[in-house]
């Protein structure tokens, strides 16, 4: 028995999620219609300024969108209602940040000239013209602390995330626990912990008291970023290395550690990046210094302080040099967010 | 093979570690609890240097309005109170929460749901930079360029809006309200909300949302049905996450908020407070005395963020056990 088969057309292969042009010329005549819409709104009403043109836009952009897909259904209506509203509350998410970067750039770059890295304000009032003085005792004091609380708080850290993925110990979750809350201590109050402690016992601010300050704040986020890099090595690993005899602290040193290497470097980067925009415990703690110093007994500079002090001052050059400032503390930052991810990217490609 | 054979008794499986390997393990454990020891010791510390504070007053600490610290060579006329700073923390971390969880709701479904693939990466990315931007740079940004259009805004909103107290402003004084520093705390919380809100909403069980597809239902009836319900204890830890953040912050509100000590609710008026900023303000030229009162309030207000805290990582951590 032999059934001829009759040969069926295969259907040509759809794709009835991708973007139609349709839909792609649609949606930009309605864009377009709002816009046109916000900007009268805009001239007509008090709805002022570029904050008011948005909010105009956000109303009648919905409105628009559900008028024009009602004739398909409701159930499509609200789906695309509810499309455009995400889109624009998105997009409202990134114009603050944006203009942050923007303002930053624009008004940061006027406070620099030629010695603006390498010199101090040692001989220079904050009011004084913007062709003298610099952040250059700024630079070296946050170096500083920022050095001194991570040869503490990296260790530190680095313990607790082996404690709770390598040691599996009878505390593991208690630990992880504690790193957490300790993450959400203000920083004004680390601040204070070190005055009421370091502080009034040495009789003084001073750089150690600043680093201190910046270890408390920097061990939660070492020790959860090493946690989640320590969870990325296979266990073959650890258990190979048990087979050829070698003892748990060996299994961890010589074998486990080396291979994230990387990965411990990006978890302490990103502690630092956590720390050296921090303000408010400086202020209780390493307080400010016009001339660039390595005196660890001493109050000493650093970048968000200089910022600080600039900024109370109400003069428009010393206005300026905040704005300066601000813009070296964030190239800073994300000089320091770019390498952590490129080296957290090679670590995940290994 | 007999009936008879039984099975043997398990055996207990054990670890004898090695001289090496204990020392290792105790040294581990030991560094382990130092963040232990440090929560304990701040909690210990400030106690110590404001428990007079706490006899002298007791809880009218807590409620009084008033700080007054009388004359400087006499403690006992000092009345000092952080009333009106606690409900102006309460305040403006209230209005940062309700601004930015819709928008860090959108912004994560956005990232997850409707961004395309490529991009995906890239977002995220620029969520973990724009939470790294430090406070001090939120600060001179709030005061420099959003002051002027929160000041524009409030006078309309005042005029139509004042029957409702809230939106009152009796002394006709706008600019550094706790509006204004709820809104710039709503900026600073809405990248940690949204990448919590991301990963719950990441996490959404596939087939279920598939499911949806196949009956027939839109993007929006699946997020709604499936996403939205899955992540919604995540997202609730996500914004007390948000909330301990902004009751402690300090430099930013600092600079965008004019402190008065008087409790009051209205959002647009240039009044209200903030603990952590009462100290950084009040921390320069404090008396002694004074200054036991701020080692007295940053105990409040490590507690009060501890005890935040601890709710949000609880939240949180049972949301991600059901995945």
């Amino acid at each position: 028995m032999t059934t001829a088969l009759a040969p069926t057309a295969v259907p040509a292969q759809r794709r009835p999620w991708n973007r139609r042009r349709q839909t792609v010329v649609r949606s930009g005549i309605l864009v377009l219609a709002s816009l046109a819409i916000s900007y009268g709104l805009t001239e007509t009403t008090e709805l002022g300024g570029i904050l008011g043109f948005y909010l105009g836009l956000a109303l009648c952009l919905p409105v628009l969108v559900f008028a024009e897909s009602i004739r398909h259904g409701w159930n499509v209506a609200v789906d695309r209602v509810a499309a455009s509203v995400i889109v624009a509350a998105f997009g409202a998410v990134l114009i603050p940040w944006a203009s942050i970067f923007l303002t930053v750039y624009r008004k940061g770059s006027k406070a620099f000239h030629a010695g603006y890295l390498t010199e101090d304000m040692r001989i220079t009032p904050s009011s004084d013209p913007l062709q003298f003085g610099g952040v250059a005792h700024a630079i070296v004091g946050t170096l500083i602390m920022v050095l001194i609380a991570s040869a503490i708080a990296v260790p530190l850290g680095i313990t607790a995330a082996v404690y709770i993925v390598e040691v599996k110990g009878r505390f593991a979750g208690f630990v992880r626990f504690l790193t957490q809350a300790m993450s959400g201590v203000p920083s004004i109050v680390a601040g204070l912990f070190i005055y009421a402690t370091v502080v009034i016992f040495f009789g003084g601010f001073s750089a150690w008291a600043g680093a201190l300050a910046y270890v408390i704040l920097m061990l939660p986020t070492v020790a959860r970023t090493a946690e989640e890099v320590l969870k990325l090595v296979p266990d073959e690993l650890r258990s190979a290395s048990y087979a050829l005899g070698a003892s748990q602290a060996r299994t961890t040193f010589r074998v486990v550690l080396p291979t994230i290497a990387s990965g411990l470097v990006t978890s302490a980067i990103l502690g630092v990046a956590r720390v050296a925009g921090e303000t408010a415990p400086l202020i209780l703690t390493a307080s400010y210094f016009v001339a660039t110093s390595t005196n660890l007994n001493e109050p000493i500079a650093s970048l968000p302080i200089y910022i600080f002090s600039s900024l109370g001052l109400g003069d428009d050059n010393a206005t300026t040099r905040a704005w300066g400032g601000s813009l070296v503390l964030l190239i800073v930052v994300f000089v320091l967010f770019a390498l952590a991810r490129t080296l957290s990217t090679r670590l995940s490609r290994k | 093979m007999t009936d008879t054979a039984t099975t043997p008794e398990r055996r207990r499986l054990t670890t004898n570690y090695t001289p090496v390997d204990r020392v290792f393990r105790g040294s581990m454990t030991a560094g382990a609890l130092f963040s232990l020891v440090v929560l304990a010791l701040i909690a210990a510390f400030l106690l110590y240097r404001g428990f007079e504070i706490f006899s002298d007053f007791g809880f009218s600490f807590i409620t009084g309005e008033v700080w007054n610290i009388g004359d400087p060579m006499d403690t006992s006329t000092a009345v000092l109170g952080i009333g009106a700073m606690l409900v102006g923390s309460v305040l403006t971390a209230v209005i940062a929460i309700l601004i930015a969880v819709p928008f860090a709701m959108s912004a994560a479904l956005f990232i997850e749901y409707y961004a395309p693939k490529s991009v995906r990466t890239a977002l995220t990315a620029l969520l973990d930079l724009v939470a790294a931007i430090p406070s001090v740079i939120y600060g001179i940004w709030g005061y420099a360029v959003l002051l002027p259009i929160v000041e524009d805004w409030s006078v309309p909103l005042e005029r139509w809006l004042d029957f409702i107290p809230i939106f009152d402003v009796p002394s006709g004084i706008f600019g550094r309200s706790p509006f204004l520093a709820g809104l710039l705390l709503s900026l600073m919380i809405t990248p940690i909300v949204t990448s919590v809100a991301r990963e719950v909403y990441g996490q959404a069980p596939r087939d279920l949302v598939d499911a949806s597809y196949a009956l027939g239902g839109t993007k929006w009836g699946a997020i709604r049905n499936v996403v939205l319900p899955f992540g919604r204890s995540g997202l609730v830890g996500g914004a007390m996450l948000g909330l301990g953040r902004a009751l402690g912050e300090t430099v930013a509100v600092y600079l965008t908020l004019n402190l008065v000590f008087d409790i009051n609710f209205r959002i647009l008026g240039s009044a209200g407070g903030n603990v952590a900023s009462l100290i950084a303000t009040k921390f320069g030229e404090a008396t002694p005395y004074e200054l036991k009162a701020l080692m007295a309030a940053g105990l409040v207000l490590f507690l009060v963020t501890l005890l935040v805290n601890f709710l949000a990582t609880v939240i949180v951590n049972r949301s991600r056990r059901i995945v």
